[in-house]
């Protein structure tokens, strides 16, 4: 097992190299200038020498590969440069906002699990009945819903409506209710989904077999052995969610006015302040990247066959 | 498993609200009662009447022509992503899995790279580097989504390789491009077909989405998205103009889900017996 988690450990680097060699070109070979974005940001008139001291600045004018190795060389020292805007360290801005975005995150992967859970199992132990045809209906909602829709879909009812819960702002549980169900209603549904077909699946296997031969009763065999054996992919499903909670909690943010890290970020964009977008597109990356590692390590804790198959090869 | 007769319900149905939104998509101009674009202040909020069945958004723009219009644009990106990523992906993911070896090793390292960053976070970066606009969004978003379906191909092409057909094509002296194109695609369209199916909503999401945030379409080009943030601050007063456009979408993206599930459980059957 340590072997294992030092060979992850050890291809985190070169992958995190691989994506901030793609964030350089991508942002060198795009169209903008951000000499140009930077003289406009800080209100300096773009003349041909302007342009030229800017470039000279900031160091546009070496050829790339030197560019990128000194910008690398600072970011691991966890220099992103300033913002062009506030002219702030670019980290210590995205730092300032990124703790709301993982609570509101947290907590939406938090009520994903919570919620598909039950449904997914009620909807395989009760096949084809009410509660089942109730749950896939809601799965099927929730999959087909954008969720830049229904947050206003939720705020108005419960908003504008019902007056239950508020609309914009960071503060207690209640704000955080109504952005976090933006962003997991797909997750949940998918989740729940995968939950009863893996369950359905585990009826048959020949564990489940066993456990009816050795005259546990059905409610022992589903509680016991099919759930438990049903919920390892769901793992592997986690670190899907990662990805598509952070795209959901710019949307959700944006709706909700809650001061996130996404919000900063697209607004950032609007600015073209190259600092700040890169720094985020790398952040947002990194984390995403390290839950998904922590997500395998868990898994083959959890599972010896894939630790096991690693070893041998 | 569900009834037949139940899901041949279903399939009609979601062909039926497809075949309407390609219609209102084509006949825009014919069925639209207004221009899209035209700003009559007068008509502000104006409430639904004859002249205006679906009533007017902020500006006085006809909404009913508003959605009208935006399904060509909304739809049609969703179109042109998918046939470009499944095009893209064949040509990678064939490639790779014909080939192996080196190609094989390089093009998937690439993949690797483009999976590993989250799609909707890659796809508002790029738009901020690209740029706003339909064109520079649909290139985002097809960027984004590629390396799943050039892996997803790969491996597919990789199961046919070494099947006997294929081998007899080869020693027939079927080139390499000739084989792919006329042994290893046939046998998997059906697969990608019912994959794109079910992501053509996903990808119309992703436009509408970070058309929303003001990273996608522009204004006043109608389009779903565009819309409900054009009228998200009246989300108090004139909920219904964000329900509009959001129904729209809903509605869309269910019908290829449900057309996409559909087709799967025609032609997987086991599958189906598993959901």
């Amino acid at each position: 097992m340590p072997l294992y988690v030092l060979k992850r450990l050890a291809l985190l680097v070169p992958m995190l190299l691989a994506v901030s060699v793609t964030v350089f070109l991508i942002l060198r070979l795009g169209q903008g200038d951000p000499a140009m974005s930077y003289l406009r940001l800080s209100n300096i008139p773009p003349t041909d020498e302007a342009l030229a001291t800017a470039r000279q600045e900031l160091g546009l004018d070496r050829p790339l590969p030197v560019q990128y190795a000194d910008w690398l060389g600072k970011a691991v020292r966890l220099d992103f440069g300033r913002s062009y805007v506030t002219k702030n360290p670019v980290l210590d801005e995205i730092l300032y906002y990124l703790p709301n975005t993982l609570i509101l995150a947290g907590f939406s992967l938090f009520l994903t699990l919570a919620v598909s859970l039950p449904l997914g199992a009620i909807s395989a132990v009760e096949k084809d009945k009410l509660p089942d045809q109730l749950v896939r209906g809601l799965s099927f909602f929730g999959v087909s819903i954008p969720n830049f829709f229904l947050g206003f879909v939720l705020v108005w009812i419960f908003s504008v409506k019902l007056r239950w819960l508020p609309s914009m702002g960071m503060g207690g549980l209640d704000h955080m209710i109504l952005p976090a169900v933006t962003m997991s209603l797909m997750s949940l549904c998918i989740n729940a989904r995968l939950i009863r077909a893996n369950m359905l699946e585990n009826i048959h296997a020949r564990f489940a077999l066993y456990a009816r031969a050795r005259g546990l009763s059905e409610r022992a065999v589903t509680g016991r052995h099919v759930l438990v054996n049903s919920l390892i992919p769901v793992i592997t499903a986690v670190g899907m969610h990662v990805g598509e909670l952070f795209g959901g909690a710019v949307v959700a943010e944006s709706i909700f006015s809650w001061p996130g890290v996404g919000r900063y970020a697209v607004s950032a964009i609007y600015n073209r302040d190259y600092p700040v977008m890169q720094c985020f597109i790398l952040i947002m990356t990194a984390i995403f990247v390290t839950m998904n590692l922590a997500v395998d390590i868990l898994y083959a804790w959890i599972d010896p066959r894939i630790r096991l198959q690693g070893e041998s090869k | 498993m569900r009834r037949p007769t139940f899901r041949k319900a279903m399939i009609g149905l979601a062909c039926a609200i497809m075949a309407c939104i390609a219609l209102m998509a084509a006949a825009a101009p014919l069925l639209a009662p207004h221009d899209p674009d035209a700003i009559d202040l007068e008509h502000k909020f104006a409430p639904p009447s004859l002249e205006h069945p679906l009533g007017c958004d902020h500006l006085g723009r006809d909404e009913l022509s508003r959605l009208i219009y935006a399904a060509r644009v909304s739809m049609g990106s969703a179109l042109v992503i998918a046939a470009s990523i499944l095009i893209f992906g064949f040509a990678a993911g064939a490639t790779a899995g014909f080939l192996g070896g080196r190609t094989d090793a390089v093009l998937m390292r690439l993949c690797d790279v483009f999976l590993t960053f989250p799609t909707f976070i890659l796809a508002m970066f790029m738009v901020g580097v690209l740029g706003t606009g339909l064109t520079n969004v649909i290139l985002a978003v097809a960027l984004t989504h590629w390396a799943w379906y050039a892996r997803i191909i790969r491996s597919l092409a990789l199961t046919l390789k070494h099947r006997d057909y294929v081998l007899a094509a080869r020693i027939s002296g079927s080139g390499r491009l000739k084989t792919a194109w006329l042994h290893i695609l046939p046998p998997i369209a059906a697969q990608l077909a019912i994959l794109a199916t079910l992501d053509i909503g996903h990808m119309m999401m992703h436009v509408s989405g970070l058309s929303f945030l003001g990273l996608g379409v522009t204004p006043p080009t109608p389009e779903w998205g565009v819309m409900i943030s054009d009228a998200r601050q009246f989300v108090w007063t004139h909920p219904e103009l964000i329900m509009y456009p959001g129904a729209m979408i809903f509605i869309t993206v269910m019908a290829f889900n449900l057309l996409g599930d559909a087709m799967r459980d025609a032609l997987d059957p086991a599958l189906a017996e598993a959901e």
